[in-house]
Formats: structure tokens, C-alpha cells, sequence
């Protein structure tokens, strides 16, 4: 996986809560069998509204997306996470997420940083006012900065480094793979199987 | 005090998360997320292909093929079995056939007893037994924690690193209890309870928790209104919903293709009894609930949090203090084309859709059938009726509810998630409003432009007599 530090780029704002994952990507867009060619979904359904704000010429090549609680919320569909990389975003800042479309952005080395509210709605105010200004996401210094302004964020140690290091998770745990066998060789006999024995 | 086969011994007094937990952990370095065994994987067509895609390209093999079993549900019509019309569901169908053939998973495909919903089929199997960990691509995996197991929904980087690992680095969640007290009333069933709680927590209250649901009217419950509930942990945020195994648990696995037998039975059971919440055990956070109090419950809005007693009337936006869930509610309003003050009772509907992981189990169309028998679904309202698998499906049929079904003029079609999710050929179409037993109201959730009312199975059945949203008690 590509390594996160720091990121920096133009915002949209999108003023809306609890945007879940079938508005990030309807269900009709999740047939694909490959991880990209998703940007076609993301907010399929406000896409035709010239007044989306990813419809307007302002936020053209934006690269973070601020927006409302609970963001991400519902299915486990890590295509929601494909469709926003694959529209070209680095960084989602809201005031909270779903777990899961969380912990699925950390795996594809998009950021999802936690701001308060009040952190939200003045970066909403300070995008509206000027769509050019450049907002930064820094991982390394666990903050937000746009214009004069700055916001701490707090960022779990072990998923930071990951992050920061590149490191994919399957590699990592391989590494005890004895501990994995152990355990495994521990497991009651009576635990249920799929198929006659084990393979 | 509690010994596992694992060795584990406990000091001091734990939660059933805890245990269950603890019972898995192959790592626990305080530094890295706890490591855990996953004991069974599901897998479905949807979530799958890029996990196999990622194992192929490491040169990777699944390190469990048995304990791992694969499904089609989501883009599966319902109308035959075997015409997937539209080309990329199909292709999704026949890649994920073709990787558990390359790989060696079970899969249980279109035409097969055992395929369905994958939440309905591992229980079903008796794949699903307390104190385990269960995990599979979707967000409802949730459900299998009716049995007193960790269950829940992971992305598809976490698919791949089952599959590759058997295990999952996971942070360990906060624990909660949510305690109902007293019996519900009569009328009352899972669905209209789970929806009631979500109301009071919001979609975002159970975050980062994984949720016991307990006291007398849980215990009081079926399995299948135990899996309801647990189904709709994932829409008030939760990692995950368990309820601590009883002799009603032991008696569902009991007998099932892959229960225990003889003595390993015995020795599974002696264990299963060990997964109860310690006395003295504390929870991170509590809620506590008089059943008493609780009517049928159906939504207004378009998250499972926006809901009201089918008693109630559509609220008015203002009367939130909260400004987000001030706009939430004025958006959800102009979107389900409602209009504050108009009693739920009035809303009419076209679409009855009766099925999905959260009521299309045989108990949720038996429910459905004692309302529906000897009446017919109003003019104009097109019902639908999809058990949650195959073997519900024959089930029913051996009972004669599809009989009784038909006869209201429903129709009886076969298994899959259907309209629960707008990917396969059944879904509402714009401006369409549909009162329905799956979980999840989002906008656009059952097809693009189309309007959802969440309900419980027996308010369903009434819905599609009245032509507008009734509990039985108003036919
Ligand atoms: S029935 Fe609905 S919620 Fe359940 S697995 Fe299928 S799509 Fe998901």
C-alpha cells in the first residue's frame, strides 16, 4: 500500500448527515469484480442535480471532502472507500464515521479524520467563502490546517504507523503465523466445519 | 471464574463479550489490535471478488477452506432460478463460482437447498453456535450473534485477510447492555423492539460497543426474534449484538447438519452454559427498557433511527432541537413526499416486501400468514413474499403458507435478498412507497427514487390489506 503522511488539496463541502453508504455508492453500482471503476457511483443519486456540489465548477479537482455525523454509516461495501478514492479523494473529514467504511478506508490508505462539529462548520464557512483555499491533512502531526486555522485530531497510534509505513495487514499478521497455528491446534474438536476435514 | 479449552482463566468478573472474546485472541500484545481466530466465514458474491483477487495475485491460498462456506444472495432473482438477466450480477455470480472452485470453498448455488441469505443459511446449518466468532462481508453478519457469538460485518481487505489468515487484527470494543425488562405486549414481536431502541440511540449510539441484549422479554424471544434483533445492532452503529445462549439456543442448534453429537455435544454445551455475563461484571454503558411501554413501531424517515409508533404521526421537523437532526428530518421529509402531522396510520403504499436477513425466517412468514389468511391484499399494493432461503422457502411450502399466501393474491417467489437491497431485478421504482421487513430505509436502499417504511412482518401483512400502513389490530 501506497504510504500516508500528509495530504493537501481543495474541500467540498457536503452540509448533510448521516450520509450512508447507499448514497456513497448505490447498490445497482457494486457489480463490478475488479477495485476500481467506481467513480461513476459515488453519490449517484445527486449527481444529475447540477447544484451537487461536486457538480459545481468551483469544486473541480477537489481532493477532501468535509461533511456531517455519522458519515459511512450501513453496508460493509468497501466500495464506498474504492468510489471516493477513485473520484479522486485523499481525505474525508467529518465528525464521525461508520466502523466499518472506517476501518475500510484506513485499509486503502484513505483518511478519515475526526473533527468536532464546530471544526466542520467553520470549514464548511471558510470553503464556501473560498473554494480555492487549500486545506491540509497532516497524519504526522495529527492535524488539520486551513488558512490561519488549525485542529488537533486524534489518530489511533497503531493505524497511523500502519498508514504511514505502507504496511499491508495480511503481511503483518503472517508474521505469527506460528501463534496462528498454535491456537489452531488448541481449537476444540467439537468446532464446527464446512467440509468433511480440514483441508 | 471461567477455564476454556483455551487455558484461559479469568480473574476477575466478565461480560459474554468478553468471554467470547477472550476465547479467541491468538495475540494480545497491547501494542498491536488484538489478533482473533475467526471460526467461521461467510462468504457472498458481492464482497468477495477482490478478497480472492488479492490471493491470487500473493500467490495465497485460504487457510481454512473449512471454515468457510460461500452463498449467492444479493443479485440472485426471485422469479426463476436460473435466468440472471442482467450481465454483471451474472458475472459476479459465475466469478465467485469460479473462485470457490479454484480456491475449494463450499458454496451453496441457485437451485441448491441450503442457498439463501448468508445470515439465514449458517444458522440454519447449524453452522452457527454460541461462543463463536463469525464474520462475512456484509454489515448484518451482526445476526448470528442471536447465538451468543461475536458476529460482524467486515470490509473486503478484511475478506482477504480472513481468507489468507483465518484471523483479523481487531481493537476490542466497549462493551453495553441493553436490558428489556418485562414481557412485551401481545402484538408486539423483535421487529417492532429493535426498531424502538434505534430510535432512542440513534444510528450513531452503539458506535465502537458490542451490545448484550438481556432481561425477560429477550429471553422470552424466539431464536428468529432473537436474530431480528441482533440483525439491526449494525443500524444503531454497534460492532456487534449478542444475546447469551439458553436452553431455547441449545435447542435451535440441536439435531442441525453440523451440530455436535454424542459426547462432543455434551462437551460443547458445558461450554455454551459457561457464556453468561458474570454477576458482577460491569458494562461500559447501560440501557435499560420497560417492555411494557412498547407498541407496534414502523419509520417515517429515511434512517432506521427515524421512527414513531404505527399510533404516531409523522413528526414535525421543528419540533427537534437538535439542528442536524432538525434538517435530517425536514430532508427525510421532502424525500419520503410526507407531510408533518399526517398519522402513519395514512400513509398508503404499493409495495409490500416480506423477506430479508432481518424477517425471512419460517417464524417471520408464519406471522405474516396468520395475519394475511382468508384476506387479500388491497387493490393497487403488490406484495411480495420471499423467505430467506431455499429450506425456509420448502419449509413454508410443506406448511402451506404459500398457499395461503397466493390465495391473498401476494406474490411467492424465491429465495434471495430481493427488494431488501436495489442490485437484483426487484426494487421499487421512483416515487414508489413500500412498507417492509427488511432493515434498512436509506435513500434509494430499494431501488432509485423509491420510499421505504421499515415494519415488522405482522404490520406487513396487515399493510397489504389496508393498502396503507395497520397492525393486525386495525383489520
Ligand atoms: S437480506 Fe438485505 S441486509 Fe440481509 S444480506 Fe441481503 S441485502 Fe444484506
Amino acid at each position: 500500500m501506497e504510504k500516508v503522511t500528509t495530504h493537501t488539496g481543495t474541500a467540498a463541502p457536503l452540509r448533510r448527515s448521516n450520509v450512508d453508504t447507499d448514497q456513497i455508492i448505490p447498490a445497482v453500482y457494486l457489480k463490478r469484480v475488479t477495485k476500481t471503476g467506481f467513480e461513476d457511483g459515488l453519490f449517484a443519486a445527486w449527481r444529475d442535480d447540477p447544484t451537487f456540489v461536486l457538480n459545481q465548477d468551483a469544486y473541480r479537482g477537489v481532493s477532501i471532502l468535509v461533511t456531517g455525523t455519522e458519515f459511512g454509516t450501513g453496508s460493509s461495501r468497501e466500495h464506498a472507500v474504492w468510489a471516493l478514492k477513485d473520484f479522486g479523494f485523499k481525505a474525508v473529514i467529518a465528525p464521525r464515521f461508520g466502523d466499518i467504511f472506517r476501518g475500510n478506508s484506513l485499509k486503502n490508505g484513505l483518511l478519515t479524520v475526526e473533527l468536532p462539529a464546530e471544526a466542520v462548520e467553520a470549514l464548511w464557512d471558510a470553503v464556501e467563502a473560498d473554494p480555492s483555499l487549500e486545506v491540509t491533512v497532516d497524519l504526522v502531526d495529527r492535524e488539520v490546517r486551513a488558512g490561519e486555522r488549525t485542529w488537533a485530531f486524534e489518530f489511533d497510534d497503531f493505524a497511523r504507523w500502519r498508514l504511514m509505513e505502507g504496511l499491508d495487514d495480511v503481511a503483518l499478521t503472517l508474521r505469527d503465523e506460528d501463534r496462528i497455528a498454535a491456537f489452531e491446534s488448541n481449537r476444540e474438536a467439537w468446532r464446527p466445519r464446512t467440509l468433511p476435514s480440514a483441508a | 471464574m471461567s477455564r476454556t479449552p483455551q487455558g484461559f482463566e479469568a480473574s476477575r468478573p466478565r461480560t459474554l463479550a468478553e468471554k467470547v472474546w477472550d476465547d479467541h485472541v491468538v495475540r494480545s500484545d497491547g501494542e498491536q489490535p488484538d489478533l482473533l481466530y475467526i471460526d467461521l466465514h461467510l462468504l457472498h458474491e458481492v464482497t468477495s471478488p477482490q478478497a480472492f483477487d488479492g490471493l491470487r495475485q500473493a500467490g495465497r491460498k485460504v487457510r481454512r477452506t473449512d471454515l468457510t462456506i460461500a452463498t449467492e444472495d444479493h443479485n440472485t432473482p426471485t422469479d426463476n432460478l436460473f435466468t440472471i438477466a442482467d450481465p454483471t450480477s451474472r458475472k459476479q455470480i459465475e466469478t465467485l463460482r469460479a473462485n470457490c472452485e479454484e480456491f475449494g470453498v463450499r458454496i451453496h448455488s441457485l437451485g441448491d437447498a441450503e442457498q439463501g441469505v448468508v445470515h439465514v443459511v449458517g444458522p440454519q446449518l447449524g453452522l452457527t453456535q454460541p461462543g463463536m466468532t463469525v464474520v462475512c462481508g456484509d454489515s448484518h453478519t451482526s445476526t448470528h450473534g442471536a447465538f451468543g457469538s461475536i458476529a460482524f460485518g467486515i470490509g473486503t481487505s478484511e475478506v482477504e485477510h480472513v481468507l489468507a489468515t483465518q484471523t483479523l487484527p481487531q481493537a476490542k470494543p466497549k462493551t453495553m447492555a441493553v436490558t428489556v425488562n418485562g414481557s412485551l405486549p401481545e402484538g408486539v414481536s423483535a421487529k417492532d423492539l429493535i426498531l424502538k431502541i434505534i430510535s432512542i440511540t440513534g444510528t450513531g449510539g452503539g458506535k465502537g460497543h458490542i451490545v448484550e441484549y438481556r432481561g425477560q422479554a429477550i429471553e422470552e424471544l424466539s431464536m428468529e426474534g432473537r436474530m431480528t434483533v441482533c440483525n439491526m445492532s449494525i443500524e444503531w452503529g454497534a460492532k456487534a449484538g449478542l444475546i447469551a445462549p439458553d436452553e431455547k439456543t441449545f435447542a435451535y442448534v440441536e439435531g442441525r447438519a453440523h451440530a455436535p453429537t454424542g459426547e462432543d455435544w455434551d462437551a460443547a454445551v458445558e461450554y455454551w452454559r459457561s457464556l453468561r455475563t458474570d454477576e458482577d461484571a460491569e458494562f461500559d454503558r447501560e440501557i435499560v427498557i420497560d417492555a411494557a411501554e412498547l407498541s407496534p413501531f414502523v419509520t417515517w424517515g429515511t434512517n432506521p433511527g427515524q421512527g414513531i409508533e404505527l399510533a404516531g404521526a409523522v413528526p414535525d421537523p421543528a419540533s427537534f432541537d437538535d439542528p442536524i437532526e432538525r434538517t435530517a428530518a425536514e430532508n427525510a421529509l421532502a424525500y419520503m413526499g410526507l407531510e408533518a402531522g399526517t398519522p402513519m396510520r395514512e400513509v398508503d403504499v404499493d409495495v409490500v416486501f416480506l423477506g430479508s436477513c432481518t424477517n425471512g425466517r419460517i417464524e417471520d412468514l408464519r406471522a405474516a400468514a396468520e395475519v394475511i389468511k382468508g384476506r387479500k391484499v388491497a387493490d393497487g399494493v403488490n406484495m411480495m413474499v420471499v423467505p430467506g432461503s431455499a429450506r425456509v422457502r420448502e419449509q413454508a411450502m410443506e406448511e402451506g403458507l404459500d398457499k395461503i399466501f397466493t390465495e391473498a393474491g401476494a406474490d411467492w417467489r424465491f429465495a434471495g435478498c430481493s427488494m431488501c437491497l436495489g442490485m437484483n431485478p426487484d426494487q421499487l421504482t421512483p416515487g414508489q412507497r413500500a412498507a417492509s421487513t427488511s432493515n434498512r430505509n436509506f435513500e434509494g436502499r430499494q431501488g432509485k427514487g423509491g420510499r421505504t417504511h421499515l415494519v415488522s412482518p405482522a404490520v406487513a401483512a396487515a399493510t397489504a390489506v389496508a393498502g396503507s400502513l395497520a397492525g393486525p389490530a386495525d383489520l
